[in-house]
């Protein structure tokens, strides 16, 4: 993870030496902003192998007889509760969140990009403002609808917005995606009879891949750190995210007592965010890129 | 949804002439468009634009979720304004956009520049500093921060090794807000991401152009980086300004759920949880949302308003 890919450059001959120095320069200024960038993350993957007593107070990264005993004790689960329910909760709110998203914005992006319809520039100026809207003057009310409709303490409110394209930054990216795809193709594809249906499912969304997969991932990664969207609707342990099992973890039997079981939670809910960005992280970062671009 | 087959081609060009079918074809166009829009319309009605009117009426109420909302006119603003924990929370909140927003846009460009000298390794270095952005809301990150800045940990033996003893910043109401924007800095990587491809897009040419004329490095910087990436540097600006106001998560995570100590990281959201959630003052909770967004509106459009100074877009439009 850390230093190892930096190398190649040190041992490659540079024809000038004042290349080489600024070159230099240039390697160690961006390491050691990787020193602490990196810093928090090695210390939970170290801090994760230390006794309770030393976490805090032992200056050293990595301990020096690593332990597994943290671990051990996740297996036990937190209050009666395996943490495997709380990642099967994480997994089947972030797993829902990805297909709402993926069929409802990569829709209503379509709708923006390949369909000239009255009201179109009013309505993606409405979708654009709601990018800008705080949050925080939505959750009253959405809070009072769902309690009215008895859906307090299930997924549906966490889950309703993925499925009604409410998130528009995604629908902000494919649109922009979309609409640089070549035209020829869709027109093309009318002239040979095609409805909208056909080239949204057989053209577009298949050349869209790259924008779909990075909205999936954002929506994935977006849902698996939620933390006040299910802190406000769920109130039953047994349906519990990872982050709200977290939260109860700290509130059970003294932290003090079993501070490493609750750092080697943090480690264990980081990796499948970690393991995504390793994966993908091209996608993630040209996405995020063009967002700004385009703006 | 079969409603929107085109009809075959030969016919379709014979008859695009007539203006019948033009208007035909514009009404089949239409009812695509708003077949395709319908999840977002469906979305927009009942989960922004119906609540945002419900929470108007809601701030002029009072309501505790099980009584019917009772018109109480401003009594909600008035006992706002009044509140010394609401002042509170606005001042905590504007102290950490006014100083966590610059700091990470700074340090955002500044690496983003440092990355844009080289080509050798910055995929490795962009990506590596991104990562912390994606990770950066979790509660596990939270946790993690509220390690490393408790007594006695490395960074309050790091400040005593150079003669300043605060103690844990998280226990210490002088200073965990500022362990809260070290948390914000710490992200810095998203933005840098944004402004390193607007970087890549200033034209050599104007550089070799200002070489030949012998500017310097910083007037280089000045005359041409800064005004070429000021749309990028906008966008940013706008973004994180109205993203960092709405701080929650790890505010409450880090100060171990109450916002303290003494109220110093009660950040406006957590102040409007507690209201609404935690006392069940739905009305004053909307009232409070509301003057949320009118400050992030205002902000926003004093941005606007500004860039017409500072943004300079290029002449052709894409």
């Amino acid at each position: 993870m850390s230093a190892t890919t930096t190398r190649p450059t040190a041992t490659k001959p540079l024809p000038l030496n004042r290349r080489r120095t600024g070159s230099l320069a240039w390697h160690i200024g961006a390491l050691l902003i990787l020193a602490v960038i990196l810093y928090p993350v090695l210390w939970v993957v170290g801090a994760s192998f230390k006794p309770s007593k030393d976490i805090i107070n032992s200056l050293q990264l990595f301990p020096g007889h690593p332990i597994l005993a943290n671990f051990k004790g996740l297996a036990d689960g937190i209050a009666d509760i395996s943490i495997w329910t709380f990642f099967k909760n994480s997994l089947f709110y972030a797993g829902g969140a990805v297909v709402g998203i993926l069929i409802s914005c990569s829709l209503t992006a379509y709708a923006f990009a390949k369909i000239r319809f009255t009201g179109r520039n009013l309505l993606f100026s409405l979708m654009i403002g709601t990018l800008l809207l705080p949050y925080h003057v939505l959750l009253i009310p959405q809070y009072v609808m769902f309690q009215k409709l008895e859906l307090i303490n299930t997924y549906v409110p966490l889950l309703l917005g993925k499925y009604l394209a409410t998130e528009a930054f995604f629908v902000f990216l494919m649109v922009q995606f979309m609409r640089n795809l070549p035209r020829e193709l869709d027109e093309a594809a009318r002239i040979d009879g095609c409805g909208h249906l056909r080239i949204y499912w057989s053209i577009v969304l298949p050349l869209c891949r790259p924008a779909l997969i990075t909205s999936a991932i954002f929506t994935f990664i977006n849902a698996w750190n939620d933390f006040m969207g299910p802190l406000i609707y769920l109130n039953e342990p047994g349906k519990y995210t990872v982050s709200l099992g977290m939260m109860m973890f700290r509130d059970s039997d003294g932290v003090a007592a079993n501070y490493g079981g609750l750092i080697a939670m943090s480690l264990v809910a980081l990796l499948p965010v970690l393991l995504f960005f390793l994966a993908f992280q091209r996608y993630l970062i040209d996405g995020m890129a063009t967002s700004g671009l385009k703006g | 949804m079969t409603l929107v087959k085109d009809s075959p081609p030969a016919t379709r060009r014979a008859r695009s002439a007539a203006p019948a079918a033009d208007k035909r074809r514009g009404r089949r166009e239409n009812l695509a468009g708003y077949l395709f829009m319908s999840p977002w319309i469906a979305g927009f009605l009942l989960l922004t634009a119906g609540p945002m009117v419900a929470s108007l009426y809601f701030a002029f109420t009072d309501y505790n979720l099980f009584n019917t909302p009772k018109w109480v006119g401003l009594d909600n603003f008035t006992k706002m304004f009044d509140d010394p924990r609401w002042q509170k929370s606005v001042a905590v909140t504007a102290k950490y956009v006014v100083i966590g927003t610059p700091l990470k846009l700074l340090l955002a460009l500044g690496v983003a520049l440092l990355l844009a000298q080289s080509r050798r390794g910055q995929a490795f270095y962009r990506a590596a500093f991104y990562a912390p952005s994606l990770i950066g809301a979790s509660v596990s990150v939270a946790f993690v921060w509220r390690s490393i800045f408790s007594d006695n940990a490395i960074v309050d033996r790091a400040m005593s090794a150079v003669g300043i003893h605060a103690g844990g910043w998280v226990g210490n109401p002088d200073w965990i807000l500022y362990s809260l924007v070290a948390l914000t800095v710490w992200q810095f990587g998203a933005p840098m991401v944004i402004f390193l491809a607007g970087l890549k897009q200033v034209p050599r040419e104007l550089y070799e152009a200002a070489e030949l004329d012998g500017a310097g490095a910083f007037r280089k910087f000045w005359s041409i980086t800064l005004p070429m990436i000021s749309p990028v540097l906008f966008f940013n600006v706008l973004l994180e300004t109205i993203h960092s106001f709405q701080i929650f998560g790890s505010a409450y995570v880090v100060s171990n759920t109450y916002c303290g100590p003494a109220d110093a990281t009660l950040v406006y959201t957590c102040y409007l949880y507690q209201q609404g959630f935690k006392n069940a003052q739905m009305g004053f909770a909307s009232a409070m949302a509301w003057m949320l967004l009118l400050a992030v509106a205002l902000v926003t459009a004093v941005l606007f308003w500004s860039q017409k100074k500072w943004v300079h877009y290029e002449e052709d439009a894409r």
